[in-house]
């Protein structure tokens, strides 16, 4: 095997200028190809953690029928107690959540005592909120980077609009379910920064608060927000949740809890979606790339050494042995390119590192590019290159195994 | 015992609609370890015989038995397989691999065909390359070759598993006359010391009286076959070499 190895290397770098032009065009393939995918596979995982981390959470559990509704923020379709009970039991017992939080979310209209508008506002446990999403303290600007009792952290769209700042003293006037209009008076304890994405630009308030304003004798909730600890498990636990929760019943035997992950609660999933396919036509490229290059080398070198070809055959060699011949310089020829492909890559994706590409997503500005080559995607790849390549290689090998030796010596 | 023998032998092929009759009515033996050539002008039929009798391509008539075997019946790959243990080949244009160097051309039989372990190949490699004087030579490609190197390359490529029977299709054609000499008394000193039979065909009336049994091919038939007493005439040539 060895000897075969040695033979169908010393045949690929016969002809060194071609070898090396079609063993660049993989590699530069290969490279681009890594690069784009490490590239976009950073700006996913920054755009997936700016929505999750700040805001949305990577699951959400809402009373069936809630979502649908969002933007009215419907207070008759809270989780009561006893379903909020329930979910806190199931939660508790998943090791892969890392925190969870309630939120009870309301609109209403916020006055600075000169002029007033529409404002739509969470209740959260300032503690559970910051331990789901812990982008959120990111976008505070205020002394203490938490919500108090009694005060309010006002968006900053809305903060600029009416000239309010830390320390103004506010009211927020809200109907509850039973149709009661109530008004509170808070302190602005903060400014929060918007973010791109549902509820991106809601206000804060404390979950007391929350509750007092609406009068909820019991607590009751409007979502529940979760953060696993690793995202990849993404998938698993809501289908667990889907299993427990999923199955429970109101009293009128209808189901009684939705679960939505982060991609059904978010448009810019559909960004994420669009950026997998334009990888997925980019390794087609490389595909194609591969693919012709290979079989033109293969071709050609079947035509330029079929003499050579029917002279092994003449003298005994089988026409497994020659397929193999030449289905191994297709192989090296995907194997070498796949390789200093990925050691290109490698060195551009560091090069890059080093000039610290910044970029801005919505609202979020100066993100630092950070580029990192994952294993898998450097396997996936090299495995494509080379089964695409011996793919290529195969026909020409098989032709060169099938010449007849009489026919093959007559070839000029 | 023959080694070949062959038994109303013919040949056709078609050249677009028409068909060549290539060989006719070919009969004729040859004993083991024998020097023979088949000797005619171009398109006699000389090498579509070497052909036939190489396993290369089958007769459209008649009988030929190659080593006891009936080569018409053997398929693609047991064609192959026979060759491999029977027949060695050299060739007009000597047909060495160019990215292999002497003692790898010398060798790939024995790898690529025979499958014989590392020790035994260097020691028969090493053998053969000396004999065929060769051995200062062995690391070099064969386009670092002359013509008189590069056949005698070929013959000990042809030689290296030992076959019953080498076939050698215009050995001399691409070399001088000096040379063609020595290539024809190295093959058939190699004869004399492995007693392997050799057929060749030419067209070189210079070296045509070195066989031993020259059997003349005329339009596809066999016209005459001659024994000659060629043994010592060869024996003087290889010493010259």
């Amino acid at each position: 095997m060895l000897k075969l190895v040695k033979i169908s290397l010393r045949n690929l770098f016969r002809y060194k200028r071609r070898t090396l032009l079609t063993m660049s065009l993989i590699t530069i393939g290969v490279a681009f190809v890594l690069v784009f995918v490490s590239v976009t596979a950073s700006f996913k995982a920054m755009m997936v953690g700016e929505i999750t981390d700040s805001m949305l959470g990577h699951i959400q559990i809402h009373r069936k029928g809630y979502v649908a509704s969002i933007d009215n923020l419907p207070l008759n379709l809270n989780l009561n107690p006893r379903s909020w009970h329930k979910v806190e039991q199931v939660l508790t017992d998943m090791p892969e959540v890392e925190a969870y939080s309630p939120r009870i979310k309301f609109g209403g209209v916020f006055s600075n005592f000169i002029e007033s508008t529409n404002i739509r506002l969470n209740a959260v446990d300032p503690e559970k909120e910051l331990a789901t999403v812990p982008l959120l303290a990111s976008r505070f600007r205020s002394a203490n980077n938490t919500i108090r009792q009694g005060e309010i952290l006002v968006p900053e769209l809305l903060a600029k609009g009416m000239n309010v700042e830390v320390g103004d003293v506010a009211v927020v006037v809200a109907t509850n379910e039973d149709g009661s209009v109530n008004g509170y008076q808070f302190t602005v304890g903060g400014i929060v920064r918007s973010v791109t994405g549902p509820g991106g630009r809601d206000g804060y308030i404390h979950i007391e608060d929350g509750r007092q304003i609406l009068r909820l004798e019991e607590p009751e909730i409007s979502e529940v927000a979760i953060r696993l600890k690793k995202l990849d498990a993404l998938e698993s636990v809501e289908g667990r949740l889907q299993e427990t929760l999923g199955r429970e019943k109101n009293p009128k035997g209808k189901p009684a809890f939705e679960i939505h992950t982060w991609k059904k609660l978010t448009p810019f999933f559909n960004v994420v979606r669009m950026i997998d396919i334009m990888t997925f036509f980019i390794k087609l490229m490389l595909i194609a790339i591969v693919l012709i290059s290979v079989m033109n080398v293969m071709i050609m070198a079947v035509y330029e050494r079929t003499r050579e070809i029917g002279t092994i055959a003449a003298i005994g060699t089988l026409p497994g042995r020659i397929l193999s011949m030449f289905v191994i310089e297709g192989l090296s020829l995907g194997l070498l390119g796949a390789v200093s492909g990925t050691v290109l890559g490698s060195l551009a994706i560091v090069i890059m590192n080093a000039f610290k590409i910044r970029f801005n997503f919505g609202r979020a500005e100066g993100l630092i590019l950070n580029a990192s080559l994952n294993p898998v995607d450097i396997l996936t790849i090299g495995l494509i290159v080379v089964a695409v390549a011996v793919l290529a290689g195969f026909r020409p090998a098989f032709q060169a195994s099938r010449l007849e030796p009489i026919e093959a010596l007559r070839h000029i | 015992m023959d080694v070949v023998a062959a038994e109303n032998v013919g040949k056709d092929y078609a050249a677009g609609k028409v068909t060549v009759r290539a060989l006719e009515g070919v009969s004729f033996r040859i004993a083991a370890g024998s020097f023979v050539s088949f000797v005619g002008p171009s398109g006699s039929g000389k090498t579509t015989l070497l052909n036939l009798i190489g396993c290369l391509d089958r007769p459209t008539r008649g009988t030929l038995s190659v080593a006891g075997t009936d080569v018409a019946r053997l398929d693609r790959r047991r064609g192959a397989l026979f060759r491999g243990q029977n027949i060695g080949f050299i060739f007009q244009d000597f047909n060495l691999i160019p990215v292999l160097t002497v003692y790898e051309n010398v060798e790939y039989p024995l790898v690529m065909v025979r499958g014989v372990d590392i020790k035994d190949r260097r020691d028969k490699v090493t053998k053969l390359i000396e004999e065929v004087g060769i051995g200062a030579e062995r690391n070099k490609y064969p386009d670092q070759l002359s013509g008189g190197q590069k056949q005698r390359v070929a013959v000990a490529r042809a030689l290296v598993t030992s076959p019953g029977l080498v076939l050698a299709d215009e050995p001399t054609a691409n070399l001088d006359s000096r040379t063609a000499a020595m290539i024809i008394g190295l093959m058939k000193k190699m004869r004399d010391n492995l007693g392997t039979t050799f057929i060749f065909s030419t067209h070189d009336m210079r070296i045509v009286d070195t066989a031993e049994v020259i059997h003349t091919l005329q339009d596809g038939k066999l016209t005459s076959t001659v024994k000659t007493n060629a043994k010592k005439k060869g024996e003087q040539n290889a010493e010259a070499g």
